[in-house]
């Protein structure tokens, strides 16, 4: 049992329980911080595949910046009711077999797929490979994302906007 | 050592677990806390293939599927209290104005 053995099913054990949490809980809220460690667990996978600067990416973003938008969301929609608000689920059968069922055609692609060879050794700084890419052939994209961010920073005013 | 497929079959369970979140959910925030956990799937894939591979090009691609899904949820997230203002709540279920 090698460290990255072990840490893989560790980190596997705890993504998948909070990720049925999430699924599972009553409280809105409480699904909400169970998400958040989910999030950092699939952070903590990208550190197991050797990848720290999508586990600080994923932090930060993810961790960070969408669990704390959630969260207002629900104190304010509670705010505005002024109760707390149950989440409540239904078709709970047909929803376990479509996704079991997902999971199965999933699972047998993946029996069929070759072996995939050993890992490669990481050669070189992957976080100055990702920037000069960045700027380099993915330029035009990452321009994009700036424009979605402002259109969605937009979007969202717009949404949010008082009445008056 | 860990090979891909366990980490394929980590990622595949996650997805499952995030569609049956989205099927059973009412709460519209449910619905999207479900949508986070099938996105956070495909960023694990993703960035499995990467590494598995050699190859950059994933960890770019999920890069930019990070900053699109927060993104996504603030607009979603903003369209849901758009909705609770007008009609008082986020059941998906009632909310059927499109429905025909």
């Amino acid at each position: 049992m090698t460290v990255e053995t072990v840490g893989f099913w560790l980190v596997a054990a705890v993504l998948l329980g909070s990720s049925l949490a999430v699924v599972l809980t009553p409280n809105l809220f409480h699904a909400v911080l169970y998400l958040a460690a989910a999030l950092v667990a699939t952070g903590a996978v990208f550190l197991l595949l050797d990848q720290p600067f999508l586990f600080a990416v994923q932090l930060l973003l993810y961790a960070g910046g969408v669990v704390t938008i959630v969260v207002f969301a629900i104190m304010l929609t509670e705010r505005l009711v002024g109760e707390r608000i149950r989440q409540t689920s239904r078709h709970l059968i047909n929803g376990a077999i479509v996704a079991a069922a997902v999971f199965a055609g999933i699972a047998g692609f993946l029996l069929q797929a070759p072996p995939a060879g050993p890992r490669p050794e990481q050669t070189g700084d992957v976080t100055a490979s990702i920037g000069r890419a960045l700027v380099g052939p993915f330029a035009v994209t990452f321009e994009l994302l700036g424009v979605l961010l402002v259109a969605g920073l937009i979007g969202a005013l717009y949404f949010a906007r008082s009445e008056e | 050592m860990i090979g891909l497929s366990s980490y394929l079959v980590l990622a595949a369970l996650v997805f499952s677990i995030g569609l049956f979140g989205v099927l059973t959910r009412r709460n519209a925030v449910g619905i999207l806390l479900g949508i986070e956990l099938m996105l956070n799937a495909v960023n694990i894939n993703l960035v499995a293939f990467a590494r598995f591979h050699g190859d950059l090009t994933g960890l770019i691609f999920t890069l930019f599927t990070i900053a699109i899904t927060v993104v996504e949820v603030a607009v979603g997230l903003a369209i849901v209290i758009a909705i609770f203002r007008v009609w008082r709540t986020v059941d998906a279920d009632r909310l059927d104005l499109l429905r025909g």
